[in-house]
């Protein structure tokens, strides 16, 4: 397993401008721009891929496999993600895209969807035999649970604790092919088809279970256009694949997991800052009432995952389509014996403080009181030419020693202002006469010398 | 410790979507100090407790709170028309909050038990026509 703060959104320096747009639009606030570039801070990065969304200079990036690692394995399994069949114009049957993927190279497929059929018939299971620790919330969403782990302390002990449904996939459908081909299972390549990089990270770094079975993660943009040509090859009775219905595909979507739950009583938010919000108000107990909370970091949930080709809006219309004439659900706990062993996460997830300011209590109090007395200070105009996000963040990075005052132009704006308005003065007393010319040359000078140096400074930041 | 951080919010007069500013502020403030989660639980709460009843029953007013490594103290305090009967606003359910508070979903009689229930230690000094005062203790 790879670091704990392990990243799958990285940045491209060579395109970076050192522009504010990523900087502002980070939910978290883990950008800076230092030395015009932009550098993400690993501790508070959640992988959400807003940064992706937001540069116009494209240099921010997620990290994937390619299709080339089918090479490395005897036999490949594909694990579509349900937001895939969400992508295309028309499809009314997902066996097309199925077969399409065998066509392709892999030698079997194998549904996220109809895993997490499973993961919501154990949730149905888990709420009702933990009613004392309501609500849940869901832990599909691999950013939402980074999230909660630096943020949220006092919600972890309602995560649910199970495995989301590409992990459940991925061991199923690795026991059916060990037990099918007799392959060791280094000769399995599992590949993962996302709609976002969070779930990259997840597989490096996966929460709620030591190792992930999933091998590779490749990017539903990048499959596509080969999965589309290889659609169109398809026949008019595509084989019979899916296992999977309505609840299933339905976790391609906001509300669809929560909708798989059987109860009124649940909450469904998507985009990261309605996700934080609502976090908010479940930390304070403003909700009564309340069984499950589903939450996605993307707009629309997985459909709107900034590895997808589709607009989200329009890919959820058509997943509704083709849930159409599907039904409620075909896979089922008791189809698989030790099914039920796979579900549960194995281990758990522990609170980071990344936010403390500083290594001990009494040190970060001390810094927050620094941080109230540089607010006062700095303009709260929140420009971010300073390269932080805003002042008070500026005035954190102070206090952590990761950035000065003079980081503010404002700050050196008025530096510059007090500086020549002594220098006129000198000059004036010097033009009238009033104190001896050498001592007066030397101050004006030494004046000069400074002007300059902060300048220097100004310069030094571009 | 003598620098103790001293944090003031006024809090508006009837503007429900700004309830909560001040005890969020507070919650993320505490959370960069280091102190417990459970702890930051407590504050939370109880600030938004008494935040929302500032709104509904004293048409805002000024909440002081003073962070040392030790303590969390809030001082809320109002110029609104007082509590008639201590005894009976401390019981859960009860309340005199209007209906069209009601029916935004506030207004449970849960505010003044929960305050008290969620902070080591609750103090009320109120007087009918002239404000209320409540402060509020939570040990670190």
């Amino acid at each position: 397993m790879e670091h704990k703060f392990y990243h799958s959104v990285r940045l491209d320096p060579d395109l970076c401008k050192g522009c504010i747009n990523c900087l502002k639009r980070c939910p978290t606030q883990a950008i800076r721009v230092r030395s015009g570039k932009a550098q993400i801070n690993s501790k508070f990065c959640i992988d959400c891929g807003e940064c992706i969304r937001i540069c116009p200079h494209h240099a921010k990036l997620a990290v994937y496999d390619s299709l080339d690692i089918l090479k490395q394995y005897k036999y490949n399994i594909a694990l579509p993600a349900p937001s895939l069949y969400s992508q295309f114009n028309n499809l009314d049957d997902v066996n097309i895209v199925l077969n399409a993927l065998l066509l392709m190279g892999f030698d079997t497929v194998f549904e996220v969807s109809a895993a997490a059929e499973l993961v919501s018939e154990a949730t149905r299971e888990y709420l009702s035999e933990h009613e004392d620790n309501l609500p849940l919330i869901s832990t599909a969403c691999p950013s939402v649970v980074r999230l909660i782990r630096v943020r949220f302390p006092n919600l972890i002990p309602h995560l649910l604790p199970l495995n989301p449904p590409v992990e459940v996939a991925a061991m199923m459908a690795v026991r059916q092919a060990m037990e099918k081909t007799g392959y060791a299972r280094e000769e399995i390549g599992v590949s993962f088809i996302s709609p976002c990089p969070s779930k990259v990270t997840y597989v490096r770094a996966p929460l709620g279970t030591e190792k992930s079975q999933v091998d590779h993660v490749l990017a539903i943009k990048d499959v596509y256009p080969s999965l589309l040509a290889h659609m169109k090859k398809v026949g008019e009775d595509p084989g019979e694949l899916s296992t999977s219905g309505k609840i299933g595909i339905s976790w391609g979507r906001s509300g669809g997991e929560a909708g798989g739950l059987f109860t009124e009583n649940y909450l469904a938010a998507d985009g990261i800052e309605n996700v934080i919000r609502v976090l908010e108000d479940l930390e304070d107990e403003k909700f009564t009432n309340l069984k499950f909370v589903e939450l996605n970091a993307c707009n629309g949930g997985c459909v709107g995952g900034v590895l997808t080709v589709e607009n989200p809006y329009v890919a959820e219309v058509k997943l509704k389509h083709l849930r159409k004439y599907m039904p409620v659900a075909r896979s089922h706990m008791d189809m698989e014996e030790t099914v039920e062993e796979m579900v549960p996460w194995t281990t758990g997830v522990e609170y980071e403080p990344v936010y403390s300011l500083g290594g001990n209590m009494m040190e970060s109090f001390m810094r927050l009181n620094q941080v109230e007395e540089l607010c006062k200070k700095l303009p709260g105009l929140d420009c971010g030419s300073c390269g932080a996000p805003s002042c008070k963040a500026l005035a954190e990075d102070i206090v952590r020693g990761e950035a000065t005052e003079t980081d503010c132009v404002y700050y050196l704006r008025e530096n510059l202002h007090k500086l020549s308005e002594e220098v006129s003065i000198l000059a004036g007393d010097l033009h009238a006469g009033n104190t001896a010319g050498q001592e007066t040359m030397r101050i004006l000078k030494e004046y000069i010398q400074r002007i300059s140096s902060e300048m220097a400074k100004l310069d030094m930041r571009e | 410790m003598g620098n103790a951080i001293v944090l003031k919010y006024h809090v508006s007069t009837e503007d429900f979507t700004r309830a909560g500013e001040a005890s969020s502020d507070v919650k993320g403030k505490l959370k960069q100090m280091g102190v417990s989660p459970a702890a930051v639980r407590k504050v939370a709460i109880a600030m938004y407790e008494g935040e929302i009843n500032m709104v509904i029953h004293a048409r805002g007013g000024e909440i002081t709170v003073e962070i040392t490594p030790e303590q969390i103290k809030m001082v809320l305090a109002d110029v609104g028309p007082g509590i008639p009967d201590i005894d009976k606003a401390m019981q859960a359910g009860w309340s005199t909050a209007p209906d069209e508070v009601r029916n935004l979903g506030f207004g449970a009689g849960m505010g003044l038990p929960n305050m008290k229930k969620y902070t080591d230690h609750m103090e009320i000094e109120t007087e009918l026509g002239v404000g209320t005062t409540i402060t509020m203790l939570v040990n670190l």
